[in-house]
């Protein structure tokens, strides 16, 4: 069993509650979409599961193990085995589409290496093939800052393939691209988790993708796990209680400030 | 009520000046007296005729070379320096070291680099190193607190994500981090190398190398032509650095 | 679909390896050049008078009659700072009126373009403030400690000369930013230029000359401090006399009166910017 929660909640710094009472097990191998609209929780469940937050109450097993009874560097360690793909990946503006793919498996590479490779990418054939997948291998030397949303979102997955996980996590991986590189790009998650028997679960805005491309649907409304069945069988009323008045919030994009050099006069 | 206070402020300021100079009984009759004024011009006379002989000249290139290098390699330390001490001056290893970290770097900062050089000639000797030593150690404060404002207004974000995939940190510091940072960290740290520049000429003064040393031997041997030669070299090192910065700035920072 | 491949090597190495190069074939003779030997620091025949001298900083020295030095000397230094800017205030008012373009009577009819010849004369006026503030004003004191004789003379006259050089390109270039409107319409009015200046240019450059000044009140201050060092009075004087006797706890006083000194400076600055500007 790759992932294991029970009763788990989560209540957001400001004290409302995100998640309740979460019931959920995902078996090796399978590949699960989880949908609903936004402020639905999508996101901060695959955060808990990514082991970036801890969860309030209940019980949260990753990869048969649960990450917060673990000592630190256990847990680090964990964490290499799973891979998260960001809706915006938070990639340095002006880093090389090489290094940001190949910092995928800093968790699995020694110091040394790591920082060497930081002045001369030691694999750049690897990064090239994963970027290749994506059809982005003639972006390897371009800069972060050069690439459109679209794309790096598809550098973003090219770092989790790169990083090769037990568990790929991705929260609307596919969000800044046009339906058929979408429908590509997720075929190549889908392919990856197939190949090596990863486990995959990725939050989808759009209901079609999801039912398209996953066996299994997980709809979320308002922190709770509204249903949970194979994607042949959900129905069209089930997804209407799902979307009922969806409030047309935007989130503002992650942005980078700008670059900021103070020059104080010379005394 | 409000117009007497506005005038107090100018009047006081006045006051302040007239009392300056009372304080200072400034001899200005002995300065502009016929005798004053004439041995003043004798002293100036003597720097009209700079020494411009072939040895003397190669004298001062290798001290301008030595006046380069002290503010090169200062300026070097005091960056791994000032980056050693903004990590904990922006709080990364708790509050503790942050306050330890921000009260090094203001008492380094706050001492000026004669002053340091005066106390690093006492500590290491005459000569260049002394000099490099001041440089780096005022610096190091100056550019850590300005790493340490750029560290805390860098977004968390890449840094995090790695950790979040299993990295270490330092190697996310170094992937996530420093990416961002570092087009500050040279924009500083050349920018005080411009600084330096002009500090390290008259570091010499107490005794810590360079252009400096030179100008304060020859006029304690009252070489006048000599000194005056020097204080070409450092009008236009001073002048080229200016012109060289302002060049550089126009085309790399405002475009 | 397919995109042609991208070379597999790194565009970047070359360019790189070769910047590295350059930057150890720069610096290996700058640290041959500066000496340099952190070494020494450690050094056990250095550390044992270093030691010495570092541990009588605590407690700072604080006898009667030190304390009356200390405070003469902190008077002499503020005094030192503020006489040396209002003399340079002095010329730099003038030699700003004379360098910048803003009353230029010329530009009036020439729809703001100078005539050659009054641009002529203008640059020996700005080739002067460049090289007055251009030599470092301890440079200056030490010339006229060697011209004048030891003392706060020599601070005064040095600060005046490279803050004259400062303030003047600095007032010039406000003037020049300050609406022309008001200054030309008194200009083409028959208004002198002092008028015009007084009435057109002044009003509206005030706040930021007065904060350009007392910051560099600010900065006489750490300088007059500093050129004490090279016999120039004031505080940095004893400070120098103290270290080369080896008088920690004196140097310890005296760097503490430094820094509040500072402190107070920069606080005061802050209020009357705040103030006035």
């Amino acid at each position: 069993m790759t992932l294991r929660l029970r009763g788990v909640s989560y209540r957001h710094a400001g004290g409302q509650a995100a998640l309740h009472d979460i019931d959920l097990q995902v078996a090796r191998g399978e590949r699960v979409a989880i949908i609903g609209p936004s402020g639905a929780g999508k996101t901060t469940l695959l955060r808990l599961l990514a082991s970036h937050l801890r969860p309030a109450d209940g019980h949260l097993e990753l990869l048969g193990e649960a990450p917060w009874r673990l000592p630190a560097a256990a847990r680090q360690k964990l964490r290499g085995r799973v891979g998260l793909v960001h809706q915006a990946p938070p990639l340095p503006a002006r880093q090389r589409v090489v290094t940001a793919v190949l910092a995928g498996r800093l968790g699995q590479w020694s110091l040394p290496r790591s920082l060497l490779s930081l002045v001369y990418p030691l694999d750049a054939a690897g990064a090239r093939q994963v970027l290749a997948r994506l059809d982005l291998q003639d972006k390897l030397y371009q800069r972060c800052d050069q690439l459109s949303g679209g794309q790096l979102q598809r550098v973003g997955i090219a770092r989790v393939l790169y990083q090769a996980p037990e568990l790929i996590l991705a929260d609307e991986p596919v969000s800044a691209m046009d339906p058929v590189l979408a429908a590509h790009s997720l075929e190549v998650l889908a392919d990856e988790a197939r190949r090596r028997g990863a486990t995959l679960l990725a939050s989808l805005h759009a209901v079609e993708l999801a039912l398209a491309h996953f066996p299994r649907i997980v709809g979320v409304r308002d922190g709770r796990v509204l249903f949970d069945k194979a994607a042949g069988q959900v129905r069209p009323a089930e997804l209407q209680a799902l979307y009922a008045n969806e409030q047309l919030g935007t989130r503002p994009p992650a942005s980078t400030p700008a670059m900021r050099v103070v020059h104080s006069p010379r005394c | 009520m409000k117009g007497l206070s506005r005038l107090l402020l100018p009047l006081g300021l006045l006051a302040a000046v007239i009392a300056a100079f009372a304080f200072l009984q400034l001899d200005a009759a002995a300065l502009l007296s016929r005798d004053g004024l004439a041995a003043m011009a004798g002293y100036a006379a003597r720097f009209l005729q700079p020494d411009l002989s072939a040895p003397h000249l190669r004298a001062i290139a290798f001290a301008t070379l030595e006046t380069l290098a002290m503010s090169a390699i200062g300026t070097l330390l005091a960056a791994l320096l000032g980056l050693g001490l903004a990590l904990p001056g922006a709080g990364r290893f708790g509050l503790l070291a942050q306050g330890a970290a921000r009260l090094l770097l203001n008492a380094l900062r706050a001492i000026p680099e004669l002053v340091w050089a005066a106390l690093m000639v006492l500590a290491a000797g005459l000569g260049p190193n002394a000099g490099t030593l001041a440089l780096a150690l005022h610096t190091a404060g100056v550019l850590g607190r300005l790493f340490a404002e750029a560290l805390e207004n860098t977004p968390p974000e890449p840094a995090d994500a790695l950790r979040l995939a299993g990295s270490g940190r330092l190697a996310a510091f170094c992937y996530g981090t420093l990416p961002v940072l570092w087009p500050q960290l040279v924009a500083y740290t050349l920018y005080r190398w411009e600084n330096n520049i002009r500090m390290a000429s008259v570091l010499g003064f107490v005794g810590a190398g360079g252009l400096g040393q030179m100008l304060y031997l020859s006029l304690s041997l009252f070489q006048e032509a000599q000194a005056a030669s020097v204080i070409l070299a450092m009008l236009l090192m001073v002048l080229a650095v200016d012109a060289l910065s302002g060049w550089m700035r126009l085309r790399w920072v405002r475009a | 679909m397919l995109t042609p491949a991208a070379p597999l090597r790194d565009p970047a190495a070359l360019p790189r390896l070769l910047l590295t190069m350059v930057a150890v074939a720069l610096l290996w003779p700058g640290v041959s050049l500066s000496e340099l030997d952190l070494g020494v620091l450690f050094d056990g025949r250095n550390a044992e008078p270093m030691g010495s001298f570092l541990s009588a900083f605590w407690p700072p020295a604080h006898a009667e009659d030190f304390l009356a030095l200390l405070l003469q000397a902190t008077l002499e230094t503020l005094a030192i700072a503020t006489a040396g800017l209002s003399l340079a205030l002095l010329v730099a008012l003038p030699a700003a009126l004379l360098a910048s373009r803003a009353l230029s009577l010329s530009a009036v009819s020439r729809g703001g373009r100078p005539h050659w010849l009054a641009n002529a004369v203008r640059w020996p006026v700005r080739a002067l403030l460049i090289v007055l503030r251009s030599v470092p004003e301890i440079v200056w004191a030490l010339l006229f400690v060697r011209a004048a004789g030891l003392g706060p003379t020599a601070g005064v006259l040095a600060i005046a000369i490279t803050y004259a050089g400062m303030l003047g390109k600095v007032y010039a270039e406000i003037f020049e930013s300050v609406d022309p409107g008001p200054a030309r319409a008194l200009l083409g009015a028959g208004a002198t230029r002092l008028q015009a200046f007084a009435y057109g240019v002044l009003p509206q450059a005030a706040g930021e000359m007065l904060s350009y000044t007392v910051y560099r009140w600010e900065c006489a201050i750490r300088a007059s401090v500093v050129m004490g060092f090279v016999g120039a009075g004031g505080l940095g004087q004893q400070m120098d006399l103290s270290m080369r006797m080896f008088a920690g706890g004196e140097v310890a006083s005296m760097l503490l009166t430094f820094l509040a000194l500072v402190l107070l400076a920069d606080l005061l600055s802050r209020l009357l910017r705040g103030r006035y500007a």
